[in-house]
């Protein structure tokens, strides 16, 4: 009888456990992650990035304000019907308390704009998703921060132009893109680019997954063009860089976005990839001071959530460090309005995220100088930034070869706003009025 | 003792011939309609109707269609997603365009377009069979989705191409919480199974199902084959059209042609084949095990995990559930090749017997 005994302490110890978990005094993030799938290897080093510093601003300070830092992950395997069920199963923990949501996958936070802004609690999506949520008066809820396609393809273009010394007329650029929603989003800016620096614009499209270019590579000899701009995805990215080697396309006249620029897309490339430019927000390298510093604290602790720990300093990795940053510094402006050493909800991470302001001094301070651009966002602006670096690949690593460069806002806001009205317009939203906004 | 026919006595024609002929099915389906309509909206939460209850019956009703197509006309397609983008697509498109149009009318028109699109495809099938027509709706698959990518017309030029569905209102009431949405799509699969019953029995069906098992005598017996593999495909198809009308609009809320990718297809092929061909329980069964096991899996492993004390990470979780979930499917179609549908049928058949079974 006393056989029975010990098994049934325990699964009550267990279920004493779990329900610690989700105690009061924590600031629960749901975390709708990836790591197996297609773009498994991608996700575990985003992620990865991502809950080594939630880890570290426990390990380090304690918390935000005293207030330990809790999470639980599901995965999605990049499957849209997968992110939504993981979001309805997280909810119901994340309505009591929440950092933003980062999905990293445009499908599945499109899927999920309607129903973050149902339930409040706060969509970041960094660098990918709707772009015309950077218009917060019809997506309160939605935050595509740092920048967005088409303010990183007019930056790409700004940084063409001073390259050509100011003049892009009668020059020649081709737009070589994966045919999906994240490869045509940046068209209609280009195409406003065009028509203001009177350069011509070839549009030529690649079919998913995009591993076989050579009718486009072959389009691209004839045209001749001065650049190309790239927007590729996972498998594409190596075959375009391959290809242009074959075709002998001087790979430093090709820029890639910031999909098409890791570690994962140029080293499977060799020899090809070097000169090969992307946009990035954010430098590589684990030299970075909050880099190391995670390495020492985390790491030393044997708390590191990478399993290959190569990966530590690598594009994505960083990336997913300068989202966890921007979460917790959104929760620190929560704390600070709503109550310090508190928990905060949704609608107040809204509030916290749509006044953000992370100048230089800030960044500095975390150590996370050149992880992000600094960010200002407000009920107008959900993006907060919009500048972007170009880095280089040298054979071995990236390499940043610009300043910060910001997209031109004044040509490419407009379109945001146009669209989000037609989206307001179709869904029967009435948009708030920002200028009543505190 | 249970489940016995005896002394059920059936004095005319309407009673041979009515949908369920045995008493205890007819309790059972009322039984089981009346749990759906007024018990599980009391007691389901969010969580369950809007991840597991609404895709649940979504995806029992596209395999329903294929079913419909592969199962009871013996035509093996592919392209059940590219036929639920039409669908989608359509529905979207008559809200946007036609002034004032019911919801209701959108998806009905929703699945009319899909059934023209499915007899477009649907004709090579009177020259090509078996997995040269599996080919042949292939092309199904890839053109509409490139299609639908290709022409901004579909997506009323977004710039992405993905498209938000609008909002849900009938007779001036919205639609909004899951739980709404959950009886309106229930509302609609339940009308629409039992129609798909109906017709399976009928005359129509009969002839389905003689082109399944032999095209060349039924031709002798006097069944047209280009009107009956044509009707298949567009039914199948209106069938798959509706329930991409309430992938969008019930379900996601955006969709983009992307997201009908051939893999779904693929996973709706798997349903009616672990479920049972030429079934309409089996599509329910089949739909609940692809799309409900993966989530059990994924809840019961950690916490299992967790009991023994093993460090699993999330990944590892991920990889075991795509291993258990294979072997499942392996061991059932090994146990039983006919499906679940066919297992609860052998069980009905005990039960008739039980408790001295001879």
């Amino acid at each position: 009888m006393f056989a029975y005994r010990k098994p049934l302490l325990m699964t009550a110890a267990a279920f004493a456990m779990l329900s610690q978990v989700a105690a009061a005094e924590e600031q629960f993030f749901p975390i709708v992650s990836y790591r197996v799938g297609p773009y498994g290897a991608n996700g575990q080093s985003f992620y990865g990035g991502f809950v080594d510093y939630l880890n570290y601003v426990n390990l380090k300070d304690g918390g935000i304000n005293g207030v330990k830092l809790a999470w639980e992950e599901c995965e999605t395997e990049y499957n849209n019907a997968k992110g939504v069920e993981c979001y309805e199963r997280l909810k119901a923990k994340a309505k009591v308390s929440t950092g933003p949501l980062h999905v990293m996958s445009t499908g599945i936070s499109y899927a999920l704009i309607d129903k973050t802004a149902e339930d409040k609690l706060p969509l970041a999506m960094m660098g990918y998703g709707r772009t015309d949520a950077v218009d917060g008066s019809v997506f309160p809820y939605a935050f595509p921060l740092v920048t967005t396609y088409q303010m990183q393809a007019s930056a790409i273009i700004k940084f063409i132009k001073d390259k050509e010394k100011g003049n892009l007329d009668g020059k020649k650029i081709v737009f070589l893109y994966h045919d999906s929603a994240y490869g045509k989003e940046p068209i209609v800016a280009l195409q406003e680019e065009a028509k203001l620096n009177k350069f011509a614009l070839t549009l030529i499209p690649v079919a998913h997954p995009g591993n076989e270019q050579s009718a486009q590579w072959l389009q691209i000899r004839q045209e001749n063009p001065d650049y190309v701009v790239f927007w590729g995805w996972g498998v594409m990215n190596q075959t375009a860089i391959k290809a242009a080697q074959k075709v002998g396309f001087a790979r430093d006249k090709m820029i890639g976005s910031w999909w098409a620029g890791s570690e994962e897309d140029t080293v499977p490339a060799g020899d090809a990839a070097k000169g090969y430019m992307a946009a990035t927000w954010n430098v590589a390298g684990s030299d970075v001071p909050l880099i190391a510093d995670i390495k020492k604290v985390v790491y030393g602790a044997g708390k590191g959530n990478l399993q290959d720990q190569a990966k530590l300093g690598t594009i994505l990795y960083n990336r997913g460090v300068s989202a966890a940053v921007l979460s917790v510094e959104a929760l620190r402006g929560a704390q600070e309005k709503y109550g310090k050493g508190k928990p905060v909800n949704g609608e107040q991470v809204r509030w916290a995220m749509e006044n953000l302001n992370i100048t230089d001094a800030r960044l500095k301070e975390i150590g996370a100088t050149d992880l992000l651009p600094p960010i200002k966002t407000s009920c107008a602006d959900h993006e907060g930034s919009g500048m972007v670096k170009i880095q280089q690949w040298d054979g071995a690593k990236w390499v940043p070869v610009s300043g910060w460069i910001e997209g031109n806002k004044g040509l490419i806001h407009p379109l945001f706003k146009a669209s989000a009205q037609q989206y307001a317009k179709e869904k029967g939203i009435t948009p708030k009025d920002c200028a009543k906004e505190s | 003792m249970l489940y016995r026919e005896a002394g059920q006595f059936k004095s005319s024609y309407a009673a041979d011939q009515q949908l369920f002929p045995i008493r205890q099915d007819r309790i059972g389906i009322i039984l089981l309609l009346a749990v759906a309509f007024l018990v599980i909206p009391l007691v389901a939460g969010e969580y369950w109707f809007s991840a597991i209850l609404i895709p649940f019956l979504i995806f029992a009703l596209a395999a329903l269609g294929l079913n419909i197509l592969t199962g009871y006309a013996g035509q093996l397609s592919l392209g059940s997603a590219a036929f639920m983008a039409v669908g989608a697509y359509a529905a979207y498109n008559f809200q946007l365009r036609v002034e004032g149009i019911p919801i209701l009318f959108s998806f009905i028109g929703a699945g009319l377009t899909a059934a023209g699109v499915g007899i477009l495809f649907g004709l090579p099938s009177l020259w090509i069979k078996g997995f040269y027509l599996a080919v042949a709706t292939l092309a199904a698959q890839f053109f509409i989705v490139w299609c639908l990518t290709k022409f901004p017309w579909f997506s009323n030029h977004s710039s992405s191409g993905v498209i938000s569905a609008q909002k849900v209102v009938i007779l001036g009431h919205v639609f909004a919480s899951p739980r709404e949405k959950y009886l309106l799509v229930l509302s609609i699969v339940a009308v629409l199974a039992l129609a798909a019953k109906n017709m399976a029995r009928s005359s129509t069906g009969r002839a389905w199902m003689a082109v399944r098992d032999m095209d060349v005598a039924a031709e002798v017996i006097g069944i047209r084959l280009l009107p009956t593999k044509l009707l298949a495909f567009a039914v199948s198809s209106f069938y798959c059209g509706v329930a991409g009308a309430l992938y969008a609009f019930c379900y996601l809320g955006s969709v983009e042609p992307d997201g009908f990718s051939l893999d779904m297809s693929f996973r709706i092929l798997f349903m009616i084949i672990i479920g049972g061909m030429g079934s309409i329980l089996g599509s329910f069964l089949g739909a609940a095990f692809i799309l409900l096991l993966p989530i059990f899996l994924d809840i019961a492993l950690p916490w299992l995990a967790g009991l023994f004390g093993l460090p699993f990470s999330n990944a590892t979780v991920s990889h075991i559930q795509i291993l258990v979930f294979g072997a499942l499917i392996m061991f059932f179609l090994i146990v039983e090749p006919h499906g679940l549908a066919r297992l609860w049928q052998i069980g009905k058949e005990k039960l008739r017997l039980w408790p001295f079974p001879h």
